[in-house]
C-alpha cells in the first residue's frame, strides 16, 4: 500500500488497515453494521493480500474465544462487532483482559436490543464499560483508520498487553464514505514493530493463563488489573504522540475546540464531536463564549486531562449517546460529575441523551441542546438528565 | 362464484417486506393456512428469529414472541413447559438454528422439549448481507468465501437435521423444500405433522425447509429455484430423518 488520499467506505479503510497492521488471525461472525469490515478482511484473506487465518465462526461467543487463543499464543488478533454481538461475547470479552491478551476489536456502536434495533447509540459499549478493555472514541474515518494502527501499538506494548477496542459509530461511520489518507506499509512497519509476546504460551517456558483464584488471591489479581490499564496511560500518550509525529495527525485523550475562552462546554464522545464544532461555530458568530470538549479515551479515564480542559468552566452540556437505566445520568456524564466533585472551579454539569438508535440530532438539535443546557445550567437545574426529543 | 384461494385468516393483509421470490413468503402463508384449518390461532405462539424473518409477528395474526439470535428453543421450551396447553413453534434461519443456536437447539431436542422449529435453510446468513454459514455449500461463493466455500479451511457443509435425527428425544425430524408446488406442498403436510406430533405430546419435531435466497445467492427469482432442487437438494437430500409415529405402527 501507498501513501495516497483516498474517498473510500470507513469500513473498508479499516479493514484496510487491518490488513496494512499485517494481523495474523480474524475470527469474527457478522452483524449489521460491522459486516463490512468483516467481509473486506475476508475477501483480503481470500485473495493472497494478507498472510492471516481468517476463521467465520459460529458466533461472538466462539469469535472472541478465538481471539483469545490466537493471542494466547502470540499472534497479533482483531476482530470486529457490534451490539448484541457484543453482548454475547461479554463473557470472553472481560476473560480477555484479565488474561492480558492484546486483542484488537473495531467495534461499530449500535444500540442493545430491546427493541431490536440496528441504530447507532452507545449503549453497547456502554455495557462493557468495566470490562477492563482500553476503549479509544472516534470521530471520522481517518480517526478510524488511524486508530487502527495506535490500538495495535498500543495493546501489544510490553508494558501494556490489554485488548483495546476502537470504538465508531455504526452507520455514521461504518457505511460513510469520506477522503482518507492511508499511509504507506513503511510507515505502519516502522510504527508498528512486530508483535513479539513475552508471556506467551510455549512449552520452552510454561506459564498458566485464566486461573482459578481464590479469596486469598483474587483482589490482588483485581489490582493488578486496575494498575495496568491505568499504567497504560503514559503509553498511549507516546503511541499517539509518535503517530502525530510521522502523519502529521495529533490524537490526545481529550481533544478540546474554542474552549480557551469559553463560558461554557458541550462535552461529546464519537462522530457527534463534528457537528458540535460546526454548531460551536455558527453560536460564536452570535457572542456565545461556547466550546467542545471530546472524550477519546474512555478508558483509562483521563481524569486530570479532563479536569484541565474544563476546571474554572461555568457549566458543561454533556450529551450521552445511552441510558443508565435507574442510575443518576447518563453513564459519561456520571462520570464527569464525579471526575469533578468537590474540584475547585468544578463547573455544573447538565446531561442530555440523544440521538438514541440512530434518532437523528441534527445542527439544529445540538444548538437547542446546547442552549437550552446553557439556560438549565443558569437556573441550577442539574440533576438528572433530559431526553432530547422524547415524543409525546 | 365459489371461493377457491383466500388470505388464510391468520396472515395478516401486510405486504412481505421479503425480496421478491424469497421462500419465506411461502413459508408463512404455508403456516397460516395450517394455523386455520387446524383451528389454533387462539393457542400457537411463534418465535420468531433474529434474520430475515425477524418482522414476522407483522405478518403472523397469532403470539409471537421475538428471541434473540439463536436462543428460540431455550425461548420456547420455558413456555412450554410453563404452558403445556399451547403450541409453541420457532421459525429460524440455519444462521440461527446452526451457527448460534445450534447448543440450544440440540439440547431442546435431546431433553425430547415438547415444541416444534420450522428451520428454513437457505445456505446463507441472509438479513445481514449473504455471508457463509454452517450450510453454505462446498464452493459456494459468499461474501466471506469470494471464490467459494473450501472444506480444508471453512469445514463442511453441517447438517443438523440429520444430527437431531439421531437423539432419542427427537420424534419427528424431515427435510422438505419449496421448490415446485408439489414439493410446497409436501412442506404443509410436514408441518402440520410436525404440530400433531407436538400436540400428541411425543417429544421435539423438526421441519428443516431448503428455501431460496435469490437476493444473495445472485440469481432471479425463477432460476433460485432451479438452483435450489439442483443444488441444494443434492447436498441436502430430502426425507424423513426420524418418525417415531410409522415405528410405533410397525412393531
Ligand atoms: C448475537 C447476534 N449476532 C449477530 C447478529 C446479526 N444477525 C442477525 S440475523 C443474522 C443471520 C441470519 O441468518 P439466518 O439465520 O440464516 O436467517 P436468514 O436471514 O438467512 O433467513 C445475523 C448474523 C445478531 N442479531 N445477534
Ligand atoms: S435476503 Fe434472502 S432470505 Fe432475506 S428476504 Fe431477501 S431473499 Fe429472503
Ligand atoms: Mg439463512
Amino acid at each position: 500500500m501507498a501513501k495516497v488520499r483516498k474517498g473510500i467506505e470507513v469500513s473498508i479503510a479499516m479493514a484496510d488497515a487491518v490488513a496494512q497492521a499485517n494481523v495474523d488471525v480474524i475470527a469474527a461472525y457478522p452483524i449489521t453494521p460491522q459486516t463490512h469490515i468483516v467481509e473486506h478482511l475476508a475477501e483480503i484473506v481470500a485473495n493472497g493480500e494478507l498472510d492471516a487465518e481468517f476463521v467465520p465462526v459460529d458466533s461472538e461467543h466462539s469469535a472472541m474465544s478465538v481471539c483469545c487463543g490466537s493471542a494466547a499464543v502470540g499472534a497479533r488478533t482483531f476482530t470486529s462487532t457490534s451490539s448484541q454481538g457484543l453482548a454475547l461475547m461479554a463473557e470472553i470479552f472481560i476473560i480477555s483482559a484479565a488474561m492480558r491478551l492484546p486483542i484488537v476489536m473495531a467495534l461499530a456502536n449500535r444500540s442493545l436490543s430491546s427493541p431490536l434495533s440496528i441504530w447507532n447509540d452507545h449503549t453497547d459499549t456502554m455495557l462493557v464499560r468495566d470490562a477492563g478493555w482500553i476503549h479509544i472514541f472516534v470521530e471520522n474515518g481517518q480517526e478510524s483508520y488511524d486508530n487502527i494502527f495506535t490500538a495495535f501499538r498500543i495493546a501489544e506494548d510490553p508494558e501494556v498487553m490489554l485488548p483495546v477496542a476502537v470504538n465508531f459509530d455504526g452507520f455514521i461511520l461504518t457505511h460513510m464514505i469520506e477522503p482518507i489518507e492511508y499511509e504507506d506499509d513503511e510507515t505502519i512497519a516502522a510504527y508498528l514493530p512486530k508483535f513479539q509476546m513475552k508471556n506467551t504460551l510455549h512449552p520452552d517456558h510454561p506459564v498458566s493463563m485464566g486461573c482459578f483464584g481464590m479469596p486469598e488471591i483474587y483482589t490482588e489479581a483485581q489490582m493488578q488489573r486496575e494498575s495496568a490499564i491505568r499504567e497504560s496511560y503514559p503509553v498511549i500518550l507516546k503511541a499517539w504522540d509518535e503517530w502525530g509525529k510521522l502523519t502529521g495527525r495529533h490524537y490526545r485523550p481529550v481533544e478540546t475546540y474554542r474552549t480557551e475562552d469559553a463560558d461554557y462546554c458541550i462535552v461529546t464522545m464519537g462522530s457527534y464531536g463534528e457537528t458540535a464544532m460546526e454548531v460551536v461555530d455558527s453560536l460564536r458568530q452570535e457572542g456565545e463564549k461556547v466550546g467542545v470538549v471530546k472524550i477519546r479515551l474512555w478508558r483509562p479515564f483521563p481524569n486530570e486531562e479532563f479536569c484541565r480542559a474544563v476546571l474554572g468552566k461555568k457549566s458543561l452540556v454533556v450529551l450521552d449517546r445511552a441510558i443508565s437505566f435507574g442510575g443518576p445520568g447518563g453513564p459519561v456524564a456520571s462520570e464527569l460529575r464525579s471526575a469533578l466533585y468537590q474540584k475547585e472551579g468544578a463547573p455544573v454539569i447538565v446531561n442530555t441523551v440523544a440521538g438514541l438508535a440512530g434518532r437523528d440530532v441534527s445542527r439544529n438539535d445540538f444548538r437547542k441542546i446546547i442552549l437550552e443546557g446553557k439556560a438549565k445550567a443558569q437556573r441550577g437545574e442539574t440533576e438528572g438528565f433530559d431526553l432530547y426529543g422524547l415524543r409525546g | 362464484m365459489k371461493t377457491i384461494y383466500t388470505r388464510p385468516k391468520c396472515l395478516k393483509p401486510a405486504p412481505f417486506h421479503y425480496c421478491p421470490g424469497c421462500g419465506h413468503s411461502i413459508i408463512h402463508r404455508l403456516m397460516c393456512e395450517l394455523i386455520d384449518e387446524m383451528d389454533l390461532q387462539g393457542r400457537i405462539i411463534g418465535i420468531p428469529p433474529a434474520g430475515c424473518a425477524v418482522l414476522a409477528y407483522n405478518y403472523f395474526d397469532i403470539d409471537i414472541c421475538e428471541s434473540a439470535h439463536g436462543r428460540g428453543c431455550a425461548i420456547a421450551t420455558g413456555m412450554k413447559r410453563a404452558r403445556p396447553d399451547k403450541i409453541i413453534f420457532t421459525y429460524q434461519g440455519d444462521g440461527d438454528m446452526a451457527a448460534i443456536g445450534t447448543a440450544e437447539t440440540l439440547h431442546a431436542a435431546n431433553r425430547g422439549e415438547k415444541i416444534t422449529s420450522i428451520f428454513v435453510n437457505n445456505a446463507v446468513y441472509g438479513m445481514t448481507g449473504g455471508q457463509m454459514a454452517p450450510t453454505t455449500m462446498l464452493g459456494q461463493k459468499t461474501s466471506t468465501s469470494p471464490y467459494g466455500r473450501r472444506p480444508d479451511v471453512e469445514g463442511y457443509p453441517l447438517k443438523i437435521t440429520d444430527l437431531i435425527g439421531t437423539l432419542p428425544g427427537a420424534a419427528y425430524v424431515t427435510r422438505t423444500s419449496v421448490a415446485t408446488p408439489a414439493k410446497i406442498l409436501a412442506t404443509k403436510k410436514a408441518i402440520r405433522k410436525a404440530f400433531e406430533v407436538q400436540m400428541a405430546g411425543l417429544g421435539y419435531s423438526l421441519v428443516e425447509v431448503l428455501s431460496p435466497c435469490p437476493t444473495n445467492w445472485k440469481v432471479s427469482p425463477k432460476d433460485s429455484f432451479i438452483y435450489l432442487e439442483e443444488k441444494m437438494e443434492k447436498e441436502y437430500p430430502l426425507g424423513v430423518m426420524k418418525d417415531i409415529t410409522t415405528k410405533k405402527k410397525d412393531s
